[in-house]
C-alpha cells in the first residue's frame, strides 16, 4: 500500500516535470492525482484478480493501484507506440483489460453507467466479479449519476460507486455546486448503503471498500462510498490555481502519505532505513518509466487508420 | 427457399430472436424493449415476468446506453432499443462519445458489438422533436456502421449481420416502414454490409434512395417511365460502409444522379453521396447532381406544412427531369 502510494505521487510528479520541460506534449497536460492516493490504494487493495474498475480523467492513481506498469503508462501519456493504448488514448483514456482497467474516461461521470453495465454482464455471466466505479464530486451532479445508480439498484448489481470528493469542480467549490454536505446521503434515494470516509486515511478507505466489495460479491447490490479528499495540485498542468492558500496548507497537513507513514512507523512496520529504501526504489522505477517513454518509438503515422472497426 | 409475407417490424424481431437463440451473449436492453421482439407484454396472454435476457429499463437513456457499453466490454452483445431514435439524444455522450470511440481510444482493446435498434424519420405528423432522421449525425462519427433498410427482406438479413458484426451498428428503421409488408424467406439468410441493391434497372438517370425513400423513388420511377424516362433506383442499404462502386457503375452508365434522403438537406447523406460522386466521377456526369431532401427547417406538425418540406414523389420527379433538362 505504502509503496503504491509513493509510486502514484512520484509518477504524477514526473508527469508534471515532463510536461513542463516539453511543450510539445499538448495543451492539457495531466490531471494529477497528488493528494488523493489513499482513495485509489485503499479501494483497489480490497479487490481481487478478475475484478474491474472504471476510472476518470484524473485516473493515474487508480491505474497504478490496479497494478499498471508506470513504463507503459508514461509511454501512453507521451503518445508513444509502446503505451497501453498504442498512443491513441493519452493520459485520460488508459485501458488495460488484462489488469481489469476498463478505462479511464475523459467525460465527467461517463464511467458510471459503463461500470453499471460491466456489473450487469458480471451478474449475467455469473462471474463472481465486482466492478468499482471511480468518479469525482462533480460527477455526482451529472444526470448519469442518477441513471446509473438507479439501474444498479433495481438490478442489484455487483458494483461499488466510489465518489472521490476532492472539493472542487475545476475551480468551483463543492459547497457551491452540490445540494448536500455529504454526497453519500444521496444513496438513500437509490435504496443502497451510503458511507462517507476520511479519504486521506488509507486504512479507513480500505475498510469501507472491503465492506462494499463483500456486499457486492455476495449479491446484495451496490454501495456508494464518498471519500473526502483534496487534490494538492491545480485541476490540470497548465491551469492557474485560485484556491485559498490557507485551505491548501490545511489539507497539506493531512497529506495521506505522511499520515500513513506515521501509522506504519508507530506500529513498527516502517523505519527511516526502510523508508529511504522504498523511496529510492520508487524513484528508480519512475526514472525507468521516463527513460522508457523517451526512448520509445512514435507510432507509425498509418496507425491513425487502425482500430476504428473490428 | 420458400417465402411468406411479413411486416418490417416482425422481420427484425425474427432476426433478433434467431440470433438470441444462436448466441447466449446476445441480450436486449432498453425502454419497453419487448417491443423490439414484437411482443406485447401488456396483452393478458403474456405474463409480465422478467425475461433473463431482456433488460427492460427505466427511461434513462444515458444510463442504459452506458450500461450496454459496459456489458459489451465484458463480452456481451447488447441490442440497445429505443422507442424512438430521438430519445437516444438524452444519452448523447454515451451514444456518440463513448460507444464509437472506445475501441479506437483503447488501441483496439475494447470490443463493442452493440446494435442500436430504433426507428426515426418524418411523415408521421409527429412535429419537430419526434420527426427527423438521425443518420447524418451518426454518419459524421467514425466508429459506427449505419444500416437503413427499405424492405422486410433487407431488414431481417441486415439485422442478423448487424448482431454478428462485432462493431457498433446503428440500425435505423423508419416510422413509415415498420408496418409495411414484404416477402421474407422461411430459412436462415444474412445480407452483407456495403452491398447496394439495385431495386430497379434503368439507363437514363441514377436515383439513389435510402430507407423509406426507396419506395417513394420507385413510385416516382414508375411515373417517369410513363413519360419515357428510364430510371435506375439504387438502394445502398448501409450508408456506412457505403457501396460506392455500385453507385459509380450506375452513374457511369446513366451520366445523371439524383439522391433522395429524408434527413435535413445540409450535411445529409444526399449531400455526402452527391459530393462523393462529383469528386470521384466528375467526368461521367452530364449534369450537376441533385439532392431531394428535407428542407432545413424543424419539421412542423400541420400536415400541410410537413408535406411542403417533405421529399415527395413530385419533388423526385421534378429533380429527375431537371437533371435531364426535360
Amino acid at each position: 500500500m505504502y509503496r503504491e502510494m509513493l509510486t502514484i505521487r512520484a509518477f504524477d510528479e514526473a508527469c508534471y516535470q515532463q510536461f513542463r520541460s516539453d511543450p510539445s506534449m499538448g495543451y492539457a497536460g495531466i490531471h494529477a492525482y497528488i493528494g488523493e492516493e489513499a482513495t485509489a490504494v485503499g479501494v483497489c487493495s480490497a479487490l481481487r484478480k478478475g475484478d474491474k474498475i472504471t476510472s476518470t480523467h484524473r485516473g493515474h492513481g487508480h491505474l497504478i493501484a490496479m497494478g499498471a506498469d508506470p513504463k507503459l503508462m508514461m509511454a501512453e501519456i507521451q503518445g508513444k507506440s509502446t503505451g497501453y493504448n498504442k498512443g491513441k488514448g493519452g493520459s485520460m483514456h488508459i485501458v488495460s483489460f488484462e489488469l481489469g482497467i476498463l478505462g479511464a474516461n475523459g467525460i465527467v461521470g461517463a464511467g458510471i453507467p459503463i461500470a453499471t453495465g460491466a456489473a450487469l454482464a458480471m451478474k449475467y455471466k455469473k462471474l463472481n466479479e465486482v466492478c468499482v466505479c471511480f468518479f469525482g464530486d462533480s460527477a455526482a451532479n451529472e444526470g448519469v449519476f442518477n441513471e446509473g445508480l438507479n439501474l444498479a439498484s433495481i438490478w442489484k448489481l455487483p458494483v461499488v460507486f466510489v465518489c472521490e470528493n476532492n472539493q472542487y469542480a475545476v475551480h468551483t467549490p463543492v459547497t457551491e455546486s452540490t445540494s448536500v454536505a455529504d454526497i453519500s446521503v444521496r444513496a438513500i434515494g437509490y435504496s443502497m448503503p451510503g458511507v462517507t470516509v476520511d479519504g486521506n486515511d488509507v486504512l479507513k478507505v480500505y475498510d469501507a471498500a472491503c465492506a462494499a466489495v463483500e456486499r457486492a460479491r455476495g449479491g446484495a447490490g451496490p454501495t456508494l462510498i464518498e471519500s473526502k479528499t483534496y487534490r494538492l495540485m491545480p485541476h490540470h498542468g497548465n491551469m492557474p490555481d485560485y484556491r485559498p492558500p490557507e485551505e491548501k496548507e490545511a489539507w497539506k497537513a493531512k497529506d495521506p502519505i505522511k499520515r500513513f507513514e506515521e501509522v506504519l512507523t508507530r506500529s513498527g512496520l516502517l523505519d527511516q532505513a526502510k523508508k529511504a529504501e522504498i523511496t529510492r526504489e520508487v524513484a528508480e522505477s519512475i526514472q525507468a518509466a521516463v527513460n522508457f517513454a523517451k526512448e520509445s518509438q512514435w507510432p507509425d503515422p498509418t496507425e491513425a487508420y487502425q482500430d476504428v472497426y473490428a | 427457399m420458400s417465402t411468406r409475407e411479413t411486416t418490417f417490424g416482425r422481420a427484425v424481431a425474427e432476426a433478433i430472436q434467431e440470433e438470441m437463440a444462436r448466441d447466449e451473449n446476445v441480450i436486449v436492453i432498453g425502454e419497453d424493449c419487448w417491443r423490439a421482439l414484437e411482443e406485447d407484454q401488456m396483452h393478458p396472454k403474456y405474463a409480465r415476468k422478467p425475461h433473463p435476457r431482456i433488460f427492460n429499463t427505466p427511461i434513462s437513456e444515458a444510463g442504459f446506453t452506458g450500461a450496454a457499453t459496459g456489458a459489451a466490454m465484458m463480452g456481451l452483445r447488447p441490442i440497445l432499443y429505443f422507442l424512438m431514435g430521438m430519445f437516444m439524444l438524452s444519452g448523447f455522450d454515451q451514444a456518440v462519445n463513448q460507444i464509437p470511440k472506445l475501441r479506437y481510444l483503447s488501441g483496439g482493446q475494447a470490443e463493442l458489438p452493440i446494435v442500436i435498434y430504433t426507428a426515426n424519420g418524418t411523415g408521421m405528423r409527429y412535429a419537430a422533436q419526434h420527426a427527423w432522421s438521425l443518420h447524418p449525425i451518426f454518419g459524421n462519427i467514425p466508429g459506427f456502421k449505419i444500416v437503413l433498410p427499405s424492405t422486410p427482406y433487407d431488414a431481417k438479413g441486415l439485422m442478423k449481420t448487424a448482431i454478428r458484426d462485432g462493431n457498433p451498428v446503428l440500425f435505423l428503421s423508419h416510422f413509415l416502414l415498420e408496418g409495411t409488408k414484404g416477402n421474407v424467406p422461411e430459412g436462415e439468410y444474412t445480407i452483407d454490409f456495403g452491398k447496394a441493391d439495385i431495386k430497379r434497372r434503368g439507363k437514363d438517370v441514377t436515383l439513389v434512395a435510402i430507407s423509406d425513400m426507396v419506395d417513394r423513388a420507385m413510385r416516382a420511377a414508375k411515373r417517369l417511365e410513363r413519360q419515357g424516362i428510364d430510371v435506375e433506383v439504387v438502394d445502398p442499404r448501409t450508408v456506412v460502409p457505403l457501396d460506392k462502386e455500385t453507385i459509380f457503375r450506375s452513374v457511369e452508365k446513366t451520366g445523371h444522379l439524383v439522391v433522395v434522403d429524408d434527413a435535413h438537406k445540409t450535411c445529409s447523406f444526399a449531400s455526402e453521396i452527391s459530393a462523393t460522386v462529383t469528386e470521384e466521377k466528375f467526368n461521367c456526369l452530364k449534369a450537376a447532381p441533385k439532392r431531394v431532401a428535407m428542407a432545413d427547417v424543424p419539421v412542423p406538425f400541420s400536415p400541410v406544412l410537413e408535406d411542403e418540406i417533405f421529399p415527395s414523389e413530385r419533388k423526385i420527379v421534378d429533380a429527375v427531369k431537371s437533371v435531364l433538362n426535360r
